[in-house]
């Protein structure tokens, strides 16, 4: 080993120790790059070194060249460790400056709610969908005829009186019940059918339990052998599916002048499980619908051959179903438009 | 109607206790809506006999009773009724009992005399609303027994909620005859004989009304005793159906009503003249009824009369001048059968429902009259006296409904029902139910007692049968339908997306009645005729809406003076317009929001709503229906709105809706503190045939360039964005308003509008030339067009 190389070799220590100290010490990365300038770059005190091999006995070259180039990267990952250790440093300097109070509220609009009646009716709607009925329309002002007489309640009728209907004219009145769209939609449409009717109804009577306007929805089912069982069959599992509850379901005779035999049913108390509470008046048993298989008066009327075809038809009240599917204990809260009543329904 | 446990299970008795038996009706179709005790508990409360009376010694009002209490005991009781009297029998409180008021009955002093129990009157047992004097009871009461006992106070009220079609079950024998067909008990209705008559003396009757008055019994008795009392047990059971006592005769007929269903009417003979008529009214005839009103009756209405004037509105309510009071000494008693139909229209056109006539509407027994006219004979005889004339009886029997056989179907039983029920079964029910059956094949013949005349079809016996057979004995099945593919529009915008779209962007759904106060729906709408209602709940709910408006401000101005400040409020429902004299019944979608943009919170300026906030929204509603680009809003004038701030929304030449700031006036008039922003859509219109059409897009890279000009103020935005349109051409892909710009730097009458254009290549990479010339011919076209200069 001659002098030279040993004194190459020299400065290569002392060029790496003052480069290492260097590279711990810079602040940044500009200073790091500084660096990489300094001791590698193509004037680079290191790239330097490799020049000066020139003067070194050619046995020597190989050996010391590789001491360089070893240093040299020696270094460079040195450096690039410093590199990034800093650059994680300030990344965590920057994150720690942009922390924020998560807890502070987002931003923006906030969500606005459906009424419950329509969030009722819409759910309603899908599960009779589901089943296989469409959905029909007709008018609110409705005429006599379709309201009432072809309904088979005449105008003597007693129960007409508990319509409390409202009249414009002689003829012209508000619906009181989704039941005249079964009519208008036999009129135009011939068995077999499938319909609900949902919407608007009135009637002039306004106390704790009533409201002038109110919604049911109407149902309509004909076709050659459409019996009481296939009544019974589809209310009881529409029920149960709307309350998502496994309930008892009784159908109770009653009378409706456009059904026969006509039914009430009653489902065992959502409220208080059938022990007995105000709502079900302690009976265990709350009513939530009419029903009956259509009248042949009906069918006459709209000129269905009630001896081909027979069907039945069920009318809810979509209120009522709101408030025991809700908890709602009034009536008419539905009404008032309250925003306090109204944003518990998102 | 009200009905007595004790006197129905007279007629029929079940072996089943109070609760089974409300519950066998209930599932019968006779809904037993509640069961009430008819008396309080009374315990240590029996029959006491005055033995004697002296008075107080320093007490004027209170007298000192020898009671006997039975067992041999005399108490010493101080009593202050009037009509105490030595030999009258009374109730008694002994010491111990608690009375329904929670008062305790001991021994004490009054006014220095032991009183050891108390006389009671029927208020003080809680069997009347209000009394006077002590409850005398009757002779045979046995001092000593317990008056619950002796009164047959453990009884319950049956409160039926009867359908109309059964009015054959407004009567304790009616629901006896439906007791005995659901649980097999046999009925043991009272003996009713005919009795003789001890008089010739009789009126004679004309029906000259026989097809609404096809039957009609009378019967003079004469010589009744104007002192009589009803007696306690007719009292007791008229109270437990719901009905006063008022006089002994009235009290009868009643009772008969109750007890049978026939109701009937008591006339004082000497106030008639002449004959009785059954006769349509006249012109011009008033009446004077029983409840004081006088009436009018309208021409063709059925009237009783004499020869002379209308006695009773037949069937509904008697008159005053020929009423019975307590001076009548003879009577002339009425039991008749009127059409269901006459009664009904008059009972409700002169706003009169009683139980008469509930009864004759719904429809009462035809073969009745008569036998209810002997009922009541016999009872009167034994409580008033009297002599009765002979029955005389008029029947225009071709006005009288007729029992028409039906014929009942073995296979349409099942098909109807779902299910097979055995012929026998079938039988019995039938039969239970009092009708004749005549088996023809697999099919009987069947003729309903004259009670049912709401059996007239095939389909009124297959539900008597399913309904006695019980409800719950049928099967629950799923029906098997045609599985069928329905048309499902897809260019339809149905209103759930529509609501769905609202309440997202922070809208609260109301809903709001359809009629509306007159006075708002004019201020609002006030080119429109509204339909008014002939018979409104109320004044400021008389009128149908033309518009959504009144009824959401009314929420808005509702939820204001409830300290809710922002409001976003939207209905979807129907508007009633009449167009050309023809009623439209059209859905609309309507907005009103009123308060700050955004709700309130950090980091964000509060500012108010204001038109283009709300009009972002209607347009998101518009890109539901595809119409978003091509929907135009045009400045409109409309007298609820601001002159400045209002538009109609146009497609295709079709006014889709309206949306605008409330005018400031109109604001004011209904109180509201806030500035509000309405819109309407028309539904319909807004459901049009608009599927995506895909198109070619480039993948070219695109550039942006953004201008600013300076136009008139007046100069429409959407003018300028058509223009710049039109000049950028086809390489145009996409052009943005961003910023509008009115004060420093601008000439008043001169607004500053910054447009951003992004233009891109179908097939190649734009170059800068490409760009620059469309740019300039842009400036150039807004500048010649629209006197446009660039903003420096």
């Amino acid at each position: 080993m001659t002098d030279t190389t040993n004194a190459v070799e020299q400065q290569l220590k002392m060029l790496m120790a003052e480069a290492e100290t260097a590279a711990a010490a810079a602040g940044d990365v500009a200073a790091v790059e500084d660096l990489r300038v300094k001791y590698l770059g193509k004037k680079g005190l290191l790239t330097e070194q490799l020049k000066s091999l020139g003067g070194l006995p050619p046995e020597e070259r190989p050996r010391v060249g590789a001491l360089v180039n070893r240093a040299k990267e020696a270094l460079q990952v040195k450096l690039g460790e410093r590199k990034d250790s800093l650059e994680s440093a300030a990344r965590d300097r920057q994150l720690a400056s942009e922390v924020l109070d998560v807890t502070l509220p987002g931003r923006g609009l906030r969500q606005g709610g459906p009424h419950p009646i329509t969030r009722t009716l819409e759910r309603l709607e899908t599960l009779f969908l589901h089943m296989g009925f469409e959905i029909a329309d007709g008018p609110e002002i409705e005429d006599d005829f379709h309201n009432f007489e072809a309904l088979n309640i005449p105008a003597s009728h007693p129960s007409r009186a508990m319509h409390d209907t409202f009249y414009f004219d002689a003829h012209r009145l508000l619906r009181t019940h989704t039941s005249p769209v079964q009519v208008r939609y036999m009129e135009k449409h011939q068995p077999p059918l499938r319909i609900i009717a949902p919407g608007r109804v009135y009637r002039c009577d306004s106390d704790v339990t009533h409201t002038p306007m109110f919604h049911q929805i109407e149902g309509l089912l004909v076709d050659t052998d459409v019996s009481f069982a296939d009544l019974k069959g589809v209310l009881s599992d529409f029920l149960v599916q709307f309350f998502e509850k496994p309930l008892k379901v009784r159908l109770r005779p009653s009378y409706f002048p456009f059904t026969e035999p006509s039914a009430e049913v009653d489902i065992s108390c959502v409220i208080c499980g059938a022990r007995g509470c105000r709502v079900c008046k302690n009976t265990g048993w709350l009513e939530v619908l009419g029903c009956g298989m259509v009248h042949p008066e009906v069918f006459r009327h709209v000129g269905i051959d009630s001896e081909r075809w027979t069907g039945f038809a069920f009318g809810l009240g979509v209120e009522r179903l709101a408030m025991l599917r809700y908890g709602v204990n009034d009536l008419r809260l539905f009404y008032e438009n309250d925003l306090r009543f109204l944003r518990q329904f998102r | 109607m009200k009905i007595s446990e004790k006197w129905l299970r007279e007629w029929a008795a079940p072996k089943l206790d109070t609760r089974a038996l409300a519950d066998r009706l209930t599932m019968a179709g006779l809904e037993v809506g509640a069961i009430e005790p008819v008396a309080p508990r009374l315990e240590h409360v029996v029959v006491g006999e005055i033995v004697s009376i002296a008075p107080h010694p320093s007490a004027d009002k209170l007298r000192l009773c020898r009671v006997n209490v039975g067992k041999n005991k005399i108490l010493d009781i101080v009593c202050g009724a009037a009509n105490a009297a030595a030999g009258m029998k009374a109730p008694v409180a002994l010491e111990g009992a608690v009375m329904p008021n929670g008062m305790k009955i001991k021994k004490t002093e009054i006014r220095g005399a032991t009183s050891s129990g108390m006389l009671c009157s029927a208020s003080e047992l809680g069997i009347a609303e209000s009394s006077e004097g002590l409850l005398s009871l009757d002779r045979d009461a046995r001092p000593g027994m317990s008056i619950t006992e002796y009164l047959e106070l453990d009884d319950a009220t049956l409160e039926i909620d009867l359908t109309p079609n059964r009015g054959d079950c407004l009567s304790v024998a009616g629901v006896a005859r439906e007791v005995a067909a659901l649980t097999g008990a046999g009925t043991k209705p009272p003996a009713v004989k005919r009795v003789g008559a001890k008089v010739r003396r009789k009126v004679s009757i004309k029906l000259d009304a026989g097809q609404d008055c096809p039957r009609y019994v009378g019967r003079v008795i004469g010589d009744i005793n104007p002192a009589a009392v009803t007696p306690l047990w007719m009292k007791e059971k008229l109270r437990r159906s719901g009905l006063r006592s008022i006089h002994p005769v009235v009290d009868v007929t009643n009772y008969v009503m109750l007890e049978l269903g026939q109701p009937m009417h008591a006339f004082d003979l000497d106030k008639l003249q002449g004959a009785i008529h059954a006769r349509h009214a006249v012109e011009n005839e008033s009446l004077d009824l029983l409840d004081g009103k006088r009436i009018k009756p309208e021409p063709g209405s059925l009237l009783i009369a004499d020869d002379r004037q209308p006695l009773a509105l037949a069937g509904i309510m008697g008159g005053l001048s020929s009423a019975v009071s307590d001076a009548t000494r003879h009577l002339f008693l009425e039991s008749a059968w009127f059409r269901p139909e006459t009664i009904s229209i008059r009972a409700r056109s002169h706003g009169l429902q009683t139980d008469s006539s509930q009864r004759f509407e719904r429809g009462v027994d035809p073969e009745l009259p008569v036998r209810a006219m002997e009922r009541a004979t016999a009872l009167l005889l034994t409580i008033v006296g009297g002599k009765p004339g002979p029955v005389v009886e008029r029947t225009a029997r071709r006005h009288l409904p007729r029992v028409v056989p039906v014929t009942l179907r073995a296979d349409r039983i099942q098909r109807l029902l779902g299910m097979a029920i055995p012929s026998r079964t079938v039988e019995n029910i039938l039969a239970r139910l009092g009708m004749k059956l005549k088996k023809s094949g697999k099919n009987w013949i069947v003729i309903p007692p004259s009670w049912r005349f709401d059996i007239v079809r095939e389909v009124d016996l297959i539900e008597e049968i399913a309904r006695v057979h019980g409800y719950d004995m049928f099967p629950s099945r799923q029906p098997r339908m045609a599985m069928v593919a329905r048309p499902a529009p897809e260019s339809d915008v149905d209103s759930p997306r529509l609501r769905a779209a609202l309440v997202d962007r922070d809208y609260q759904e109301v809903i709001t009645y359809s009629f509306v106060d007159p006075k708002m729906q004019s201020m609002l709408d006030p080119g429109a005729t509204p339909l008014p209602l002939a018979n409104p709940i109320s004044a400021d709910m008389a009128v149908m809406r033309t518009s959504l408006w009144p009824g959401l401000l009314q929420a808005i101005l509702y939820n204001q003076n409830r300290q809710q400040t922002r409001l976003r409020l939207f209905e979807i429902g129907r508007r009633f317009l009449t167009l050309n004299n023809e009623l439209t019944q059209e859905y609309v979608l309507g907005g009103a929001v009123s308060g700050d943009a955004a709700p309130e919170q950090w980091g964000m300026p509060r500012r108010t709503v204001d038109f283009h906030d709300v009009k972002s929204d209607v347009e998101a509603l518009l890109a539901l229906a595809g119409m978003d680009e091509a929907a135009q809003f045009r400045p409109i004038r409309h007298a609820a709105l601001h002159p400045g701030q209002a538009a109609e929304i146009l497609y295709q030449g079709q006014q889709l809706g309206l949306v605008g700031l409330l005018h400031p006036a109109v604001q004011a008039g209904f109180g509201l503190s806030q500035p509000v922003i309405l819109f309407e859509l028309r539904l319909s219109l807004l459901r049009q045939e608009k599927l995506p059409v895909f198109r070619e897009f480039s993948r070219f890279p695109s550039i942006r360039r953004d201008i600013a000009i300076i136009v008139n103020e007046t100069t429409p935005a959407q003018v300028v964005l058509e223009w710049a349109q039109k000049a950028a051409g086809e390489l145009l892909v996409n052009l943005e308003l961003f910023d509008e710009y009115r004060g420093k730097g601008v000439d008043s009458g001169r607004k500053s509008l910054a447009l951003g254009l992004t233009l891109q290549h179908s097939s190649r990479t734009l170059n800068e030339t490409d760009v620059e010339q469309v740019m300039t011919e842009v400036m150039s076209t807004l500048e010649s067009k629209l006197g446009a200069v660039p903003r420096q």
